[in-house]
């Protein structure tokens, strides 16, 4: 159960939106997809499912072409939000789950015990256009997960969200991943992706820029942050040689620095400076990975 | 089998939530209320005029005059001598105690000459009866002096018997067309309504569900072109359930009122109609239906608004009141040439072709071949319409507008 892009390209005419993008996702994997605003990710996921052409390459699903025949096994959630607005949450998740191949009986079945863990059980009755956004996106996140698909594609299924509903949807996602779905995961929230996903990928202007585990991405990426609080102020490491960002923090700051050598040295720098009651050398974290990858190329 | 099965889901949704609207009902109820005032319109009417009798004063010098007028009695004018002076009449009209005053007076070869007052002139009906009087009067008048038998007036009065005979014998008997005649006429409102209504409704409900972005949700899991067909078929059953039901209430109202309602029917010429008009009717009726509905849902999905659905629609609507226009007037030239080239157009073909049909033999490869024109159109704008659509629900932009079509099909392309 895997799913393969291999070379794929989509062109609207001369823009290039995605450029010669290759990736596997195995089964049980959450699979971060990042990127900017029109980095591409809409579009690869519309490519995935078959609303746009792709105009090179190659996208499989366990060696097989996705076509609507396989809808009833893909769930997806796209980044605009959409429900009949005058629907009620029944008759809305029925028509959407049946379309995916569901019988009515278990979608009600099923939804019941969505609407239970979601902790909205007296939804089932109400018109959409009634609830709150965030109570929205829990029903459209239903109809995305309802059918129990072997391919989840979630397209910034956090945004808008307050930290409960957030941690209450990651749990949902944790679970449908440890049943065996595939799931590829695009979102602006770094912490998000880092807490969810092994594998990632950063899309810059349609070409993935940094590609791999979370664990080698930050290894490769070399640099590390140094943490120091002290009582006097640290702008003259600054200019020290090897740090390459400098960030004033209110105890002290975080140095971004080229590698754990320079970390040595400017521990032996502060020697004697004065009184130092933090000093902690620290991975990477992806918002700086992402900042520097994609950030560089907007200069 | 398994898009069959969607295509069913999506058109018994589309069927039974259009069915459960306000808006279904309300059309439906109005539309009927309307065919009952049409039914009953005369009696309508004369619940407002019928009970009040118009009092007319007449004044005149002989006093014999007055004795012809009422002579022959019109249920709603009453005319009584008036003995008082001019002023009192006039003032009595004022004072809405007569309705007018006529003042007749013989000019002098012995005529009747009058003078009509009334507080405004506008009500045309009561002077058209009044006139129509004196004009009798006159003639009786006219033939008394000159000693002429009034059974010999009525004679001569009789209206001429024109039999029409047409000497072609595949041309239709002036009964025939007269039948016809109802039957166009009541298809071509039914077509034109239709499109209207549903076309519309086809627009406006593919607006909504691309305005409030379900759209990218369903065309993932089915094909936008199973989708775009299910909901026409969808709509279209929705709009045959409301025929059915006109049909039936018409059908109630046959049985309790037979006698007003039949004397409608007769007057369409739909109690006799022949079996093949019908299914004429009901053939140019599909096809014309699905022709613009095809048409709806592929500018439907241009646009990124619902209040854009009904702006885009306007050509369609347009085009079907140009066709009903055409058939409005070959109502009466059937054979004009306008007409017939209008029957192959597509567009104009379900009214005009239907309209020739139901008044003259047209021979049956013309028909064919307008069939086949009209059967044709509607499989290129399924393609291309199916082809806009993919691309259509996945277009939002600010404004809508007919280039948006190349942006859609662009949308759909490898590159």
């Amino acid at each position: 159960m895997t799913l393969q892009l291999k070379n794929v390209t989509k062109q609207f005419g001369n823009n290039v939106a995605v450029n010669n993008l290759s990736l596997e996702i195995p089964e049980n994997e959450m699979f971060g997809f990042l990127g900017g605003n029109g980095a591409g990710k809409t579009t690869t996921f519309r490519m995935i499912l078959g609303l746009l052409q792709k105009s090179a390459g190659e996208i499989t699903w366990n060696g097989e072409k996705i076509d609507y025949e396989k809808s009833s096994i893909i769930g997806y959630l796209p980044e605009e939000r959409g429900l009949y607005p005058k629907l009620k949450v029944k008759e809305q998740i029925v028509y959407l789950a049946r379309l995916r191949g569901m019988e009515k009986k278990e979608v009600i079945k099923e939804l019941e015990s969505w609407l239970e863990r979601f902790k909205v059980p007296d939804y089932m009755d109400k018109k959409v256009e009634e609830l709150s956004k965030g109570n929205q996106q829990k029903i459209q996140f239903i109809s995305a997960i309802i059918h129990k698909p072997n391919l989840l594609i979630l397209d910034e299924p956090f945004s808008g969200l307050d930290p409960i509903n957030v941690e209450m949807l990651k749990e949902a996602v944790i679970d449908l991943k440890n049943a065996g779905t595939s799931i590829v995961f695009s979102s602006h929230r770094m912490e998000h992706v880092e807490e969810l996903c092994e594998h990632l990928c950063i899309l810059q202007k349609g070409n993935p820029v940094v590609q791999g585990s979370l664990r080698d991405i930050k290894l490769t990426f070399g640099k590390k942050n140094l943490i120091i609080h002290a009582d006097y102020p640290l702008d003259f490491l600054a200019k020290f040689p090897g740090v390459v960002k400098h960030k004033k923090t209110r105890n002290g700051g975080i140095l971004q620095i080229k590698n754990e050598i320079v970390s040595q040295e400017i521990f032996q720098e502060l020697q004697g400076k004065g009184f130092v009651r933090k000093f902690e050398l620290a991975e990477p974290s992806l918002n700086d990975i992402f900042i520097e990858k994609v950030g560089a190329s907007y200069e | 089998m398994q898009v069959m099965n969607k295509f069913i889901i999506i058109m018994t949704h589309t069927y039974l939530s259009k069915l459960k609207t306000k808006v279904f009902y309300i059309s439906t109820f109005l539309i009927l209320a309307f065919l009952m005032i049409m039914v009953n319109f005369e009696s309508i009417i004369s619940v407002f005029t019928g009970d009040e009798e118009q009092k007319v004063a007449v004044m005149e010098e002989s006093g014999e005059l007055l004795e012809y007028l009422t002579e022959q009695p019109n249920n709603e004018v009453l005319m009584e001598a008036f003995t008082g002076t001019v002023e009192e009449g006039k003032s009595l009209v004022v004072e809405e105690e007569y309705e007018a005053l006529v003042i007749i007076e013989l000019d002098d070869k012995g005529l009747p000459e009058a003078t009509f007052f009334a507080e405004n002139i506008t009500n045309s009906d009561l002077q058209t009866d009044i006139l129509q009087q004196l004009q009798q009067l006159k003639v009786t008048l006219a033939t008394d002096q000159l000693g002429i038998d009034q059974t010999a007036i009525t004679e001569i009065f009789a209206p001429v018997t024109l039999h029409k005979v047409a000497l072609d014998e595949d041309v239709k008997t002036e009964e025939e067309m007269n039948q016809a005649r109802g039957i166009v006429y009541v298809m071509l409102i039914l077509l034109y309504t239709f499109v209207i209504m549903y076309g519309s409704l086809i627009a406006t409900d593919v607006a909504t569900e691309k305005s409030s972005r379900v759209m990218e949700i369903i065309v993932s899991s089915v094909s936008p072109i199973t989708h775009m067909f299910a909901k026409i078929l969808g709509i279209a059953m929705l709009g045959l359930t409301q025929i059915a039901i006109f049909l039936l209430v018409g059908i109630i109202m046959l049985q309790s009122k037979t006698e007003q309602i039949g004397g409608l029917i007769e007057s369409f010429g739909l109690h006799n109609a022949s079996i093949s008009i019908i299914l004429y009717a009901v053939l140019f009726f599909l096809l014309g239906f699905f022709l613009y509905a095809t048409l709806a849902a592929m500018l439907g999905s241009l646009v990124s608004r619902v209040e854009e659905a009904n702006q885009i629609v306007t050509p369609i609507v347009l085009l079907i009141i140009i066709g009903f226009f055409i058939a409005i007037f070959g109502m009466n030239a059937p054979d004009s040439q306008i007409v017939t080239i209008t029957s192959y157009i597509p567009f104009f073909a379900p009214l005009i072709m239907f309209l020739r049909v139901g008044l003259m033999e047209v021979p049956l490869w013309e028909i064919l071949l307008s069939v086949g024109i009209l059967v044709g159109t509607i499989i290129l704008l399924a393609i291309i319409g199916a082809k806009v659509y993919k691309g259509g629900v996945l277009l939002y932009g600010r404004s809508s507008s007919f280039k948006d079509i190349k942006k859609a099909i662009q949308l759909t392309k490898k590159e």
